[in-house]
């Protein structure tokens, strides 16, 4: 036995001295940076650096912004050294391919209204690989721009400034394709992530809250997926705007409030999928402006004020099989006509029956209630919900419908919940 | 302070033994529990029972209230010619009748919710509930009490105004707030709502439900008024406030009439 | 030792009594007549504390009662209709005065077994017979031993054996020395068990005295005729309450 174990581990040491030579530490050299070793900076490094090194920045606190990084790098850092711009400029500045950040503090960039400045710059890159960083108190978070392809993984990224105006953005990627963003988390930022012009975005697993403004802010950007994304306590909520085939499915949004805020607000969007979301206490849960041919199933849509607010522009959106449950309104919209398909949801507020026992309710449920159209003429009735007069009012109108859209209709109501 | 436990005691063995009090807590009990059966999640079952709850409580506690006094008159009598101080007499009776349709309430409730999990995951909402529901039962049996005091000789007289009294806090009292709103429209009627609303314990108690399961509606508003008033501490306090002082008014009303009055 | 003046007490409009002198020393069986509507409960709840007068005083001791209320560990009073809470058992119900009143029940076993209530104890108050619940309300009235002692109308639904025995029971209440109020339609009862007569007539006391000398003012043998005979009497002042009291009188005397 012992005998046996010897032999296993010669073996593996002879396995080990023939892929020396090959391995990269020898291939490319490794620099280390440290507070007392020889090399204190890390710009330093950098320029000292052939394309393809490693350095490895060691624990300690290095003043340093604008560390402009123009090769392939690996920097990474050891038991997370603290890079603190001082309030000066953009710290890292990434032009180069095959770019590797992992594992530091940033801290303090500049601020200002006329430059971006940010922890972390990605101009004109691919395959870079930004992971595990914990940006502090930051301007501009993670900036791309012109990037194709590229990670940005599991950084967390936080700033204090609660005025839209003078915040930026947590992630930001503009004129970027394809970049992989994962396992982030974003907060008091300007908009968490944010995302325009740019294609075929895998925006999965994030968490965004309490952002000033938008928890994901996403324009003019076709063919995106974001998954499993996390929104919550946003000034305004979610914003996917101008874009098509943009798949989005079981994210939570969720604690989204005020006035002009929203789970998701939908604007010129076409073709798209909105799947397995759940949507909890927004004020607005859905809100939907010139989009068209947006399939939405399958939502869980809960305790929000609105659960859908769809305005007349959007046109051949379909509803199907969603959870409405206890919303204050479930659908308002600002037209007679609606153009808009419902069908097979679940709706609690239901009151109809089933006779013939085939989980459809055999009355037809219309979403918009008399009251919800008393409360857009004199919102202070909104005081008045959930008492007993209002419920009296609401059933009167479902059953001769004189000032609700006649056309918005789910003909065939699921009577229990969609698993 | 003997006395009044030696009374809340008695009524409290007499109520049980009439299993009444058992039957109100086996109605919520199979309540709760169909809900929680046939629909689906917590805050669905949270706010049909405070619907339930909102119309029902007022009036049972109500009738329940001004049926014991009909029902005690000679009881009441023989115990006031027993060496007890007035006020200790009204607390014992009162104490000791509500306190048990209280409890109905909130263990009649409670235990679906308790073994399908919901007081564990949404224990802020379901206690609201459950309090209210309490808070509810004290203040309209204390009313029933009063106007079987005040009509102690007059029983349809008594029994009618419970009705009316019902009907007007449930139902129309709402029906002439949305009225007053579309007349008066064009003048800024926020605080005048607000006031008006919190005039109505019913509509107090549906307010604090509103305020938990409604906010984010209540938060698209845009009026400063409301804003400040249900998006801060300011309003559940302000509700919570005049609740209590909702459930102080009429048992403070029943004893100064129970102290004066002629038996 | 109980004493009134100018007791006053007004329903609404309706004067119930307009001024009441009285004195009931210690030791007096007195018995309460006059016609429904003259103001004998009205005067009876006065003194117990039920009704709060609006003019004049009560004294009891001595002492001005004023919302006074431990005055009434003195009192023993057994209602005309006896109702307790349907559920209770009778030993439940005598417990709970026991415990409400903090005072000794002397005569708890005596009187249970004069009023043959042993087999009932057990029983829920709703089960019993109207005669048995007013047997528990004598219990109650009596098993603390209080000096003073009110009945209010007490003979009314018991047969004539317990009705027997209550009487005797009154009688030796009497001997040992107790005060006794009783209000009665039945007039040979009250010549049974008291010597004194108050006659109320229209919230006025029309007669205060000792029956003997009602009697023999009167020039009549019985009770019965002498009340009958002084609502006929000149005396009278008020005339529609004449007439009032004369109906009244009348139906009552049909009555016993």
């Amino acid at each position: 036995m012992k005998n046996l174990s010897i032999l296993h581990y010669a073996l593996k040491l002879s396995l080990l001295l023939i892929f020396i030579p090959a391995s990269p530490q020898t291939l490319f050299s490794q620099i280390i940076v440290s507070e007392t070793g020889s090399i204190t900076f890390i710009q330093e490094a950098v320029d000292l650096a052939a394309p393809g090194d490693t350095i490895e920045v060691e624990s300690g606190t290095y003043k340093e912004w604008n560390i402009e990084i123009r090769k392939p790098l690996t920097l990474i850092g050891i038991d997370r050294p603290l890079v603190d711009g001082e309030g000066e400029g953009t710290i890292f500045s990434i032009h180069a391919d095959d770019v590797t950040l992992k594992g530091f503090d940033i801290r303090r960039t500049g601020r200002s209204y006329v430059r971006d400045y940010a922890a972390i710059l990605i101009v004109e890159s691919t395959r870079f690989l930004i992971e595990d960083n914990r940006l502090d108190d930051v301007f501009f978070g993670i900036y791309l721009a012109e990037t194709t392809g590229g990670v940005v993984r599991s950084n967390r990224i936080e700033a204090y400034d609660l005025r839209e105006a003078s915040s930026g953005n947590g992630i930001h990627l503009w004129n970027s394709k394809e970049a992989t963003i994962e396992g982030n988390f974003i907060t008091g930022m300007r908009d968490g992530i944010y995302v325009e012009f740019g294609e075929g975005m895998k925006i999965n697993g994030n968490t965004s809250e309490a952002n000033n403004r938008y928890g994901l802010h996403y324009m003019f950007s076709d063919g995106g997926i974001y998954q499993r994304n996390t929104f919550r306590k946003n000034g305004a909520g979610v914003a996917v705007m101008y874009s098509e085939n943009v798949d989005m499915s079981h994210n939570l949004f969720e604690h989204n409030w005020g006035t002009s805020s929203y789970g998701l607000l939908l604007k010129d969007i076409r073709n798209s999928t909105i799947e397995y979301n759940r949507f909890y206490r927004n004020t607005i849960a859905i809100y939907s402006e010139s989009s068209s041919n947006v399939m939405i199933r399958r939502n869980d849509l809960e305790l929000n004020g609105w659960a859908v607010n769809i305005k007349s522009s959007s046109a051949r959106n379909h509803f199907e099989e969603n959870n409405f449950i206890e919303n204050s309104f479930d659908v308002r919209t600002d037209s007679p006509r609606n153009n808009n398909h419902f069908e097979r949801n679940y709706w609690s507020a239901y009151e109809g029956y089933d006779l013939d026992r085939d989980g459809i309710g055999d009355v037809p449920y219309r979403p918009v209630t008399l009251f919800s159209m008393v409360t857009e003429r004199s919102p202070e009735s909104l005081i008045l919900m959930r008492s007993m007069f209002v419920r009296i009012l609401n059933t009167a109108e479902r059953i001769a419908p004189v000032l609700t859209p006649k056309t918005l209709v789910d003909e065939k109501p699921k009577m229990t919940r969609i698993q | 302070m003997k006395n009044l436990i030696h009374i809340i005691k008695n009524e409290w063995r007499t109520l049980l033994r009439g299993k009444w009090v058992i039957g109100y807590a086996l109605i919520f009990l199979v309540l709760a529990e169909s809900l929680l059966r046939f629909g689906g999640g917590g805050s669905e079952t949270l706010l049909s029972l405070s619907s339930v709850m909102l119309l029902f409580v007022p009036l049972v506690s109500m009738i329940y209230g001004i049926l014991y006094i009909y029902q005690s008159r000679e009881f009441i009598e023989l115990l006031l010619i027993q060496p007890v101080n007035r006020g200790v007499l009204y607390w014992g009776l009162f104490l000791g009748i509500s306190t048990p349709l209280m409890a109905a309430f909130m263990v009649g409730t409670a235990l679906p919710l308790a073994w399908h999990g919901i007081l564990g995951v949404g224990a802020a909402e379901s206690m609201l509930v459950l309090l209210l529901g309490g808070v509810l039962t004290l203040i309209f049996a204390s009313l029933g009490f009063v106007l079987g005091l005040l009509f102690y000789e007059d029983r349809i007289k008594g029994f009618g105004f419970t009705i009316v009294i019902w009907l007007f806090l449930a139902v129309l009292y709402d029906g002439i707030v949305l009225m007053l709103i579309f007349s008066f429209g064009h003048y800024p009627l926020e605080r005048f709502v607000i006031v008006v609303s919190m005039l109505n314990p019913i509509d107090l108690a549906r307010i604090m439900v509103m305020l938990e399961f409604d906010i984010s509606a209540l938060m698209g508003y845009t009026g400063a008024v409301f804003r400040r008033f249900f998006g801060t501490a300011a309003g559940s306090l302000t509700a919570a406030g005049m609740l209590t002082l909702w459930l102080a008014a009429p048992m403070w009303w029943g004893l100064r009439v129970f102290k004066r009055k002629d038996f | 030792m109980i004493e009134i003046s100018n007791l006053q007490k007004s329903f609404g409009s309706l004067e119930v009594l307009k001024g009441i002198d009285l004195a009931i020393p210690k030791g007096q069986a007195t018995g309460i007549v006059g016609p429904n509507g003259a103001g004998k409960t009205t005067l009876i709840k006065t003194i117990l504390g039920l009704v709060k007068q609006d003019g004049g005083s009560i004294r009891f001791n001595g002492k001005e009662l004023d919302g006074d209320w431990l005055y009434r560990r003195d009192i023993g009073y057994m209602p005309q209709v006896a109702r307790y809470p349907e559920n209770m058992k009778v030993s439940e119900l005598i417990e709970f005065m026991k415990g409400l009143r903090d005072q000794e029940a002397i005569y708890e076993q005596e009187l249970i077994t004069q009023f043959s209530l042993d087999s009932e104890l057990d029983k829920p108050l709703r089960t019993l017979s109207g005669g048995n619940r007013q047997k528990v309300g004598a219990t109650l009235a009596m098993m603390f031993n209080p000096p003073i002692l009110f009945f209010d109308e007490p003979t009314a639904g018991l047969d004539p054996r317990s009705s027997h025995r209550f009487k005797e029971r009154v009688a030796k209440e009497k001997e040992n020395g107790k005060t006794v109020i009783i209000t009665s339609h039945i007039m040979s009862e009250l010549e049974q068990l008291t010597d004194h007569v108050i006659f109320l007539l229209d919230g006025r006391i029309r007669f205060n005295g000792a029956m003997k000398q009602l009697l023999t003012e009167s020039g009549e043998e019985r009770l019965e005729s002498a009340i009958a005979r002084m609502m006929d009497s000149p005396e009278e002042q008020a005339a529609p309450a004449n007439e009032d009291g004369q109906q009244f009188l009348s139906e009552e005397l049909k009555i016993a």
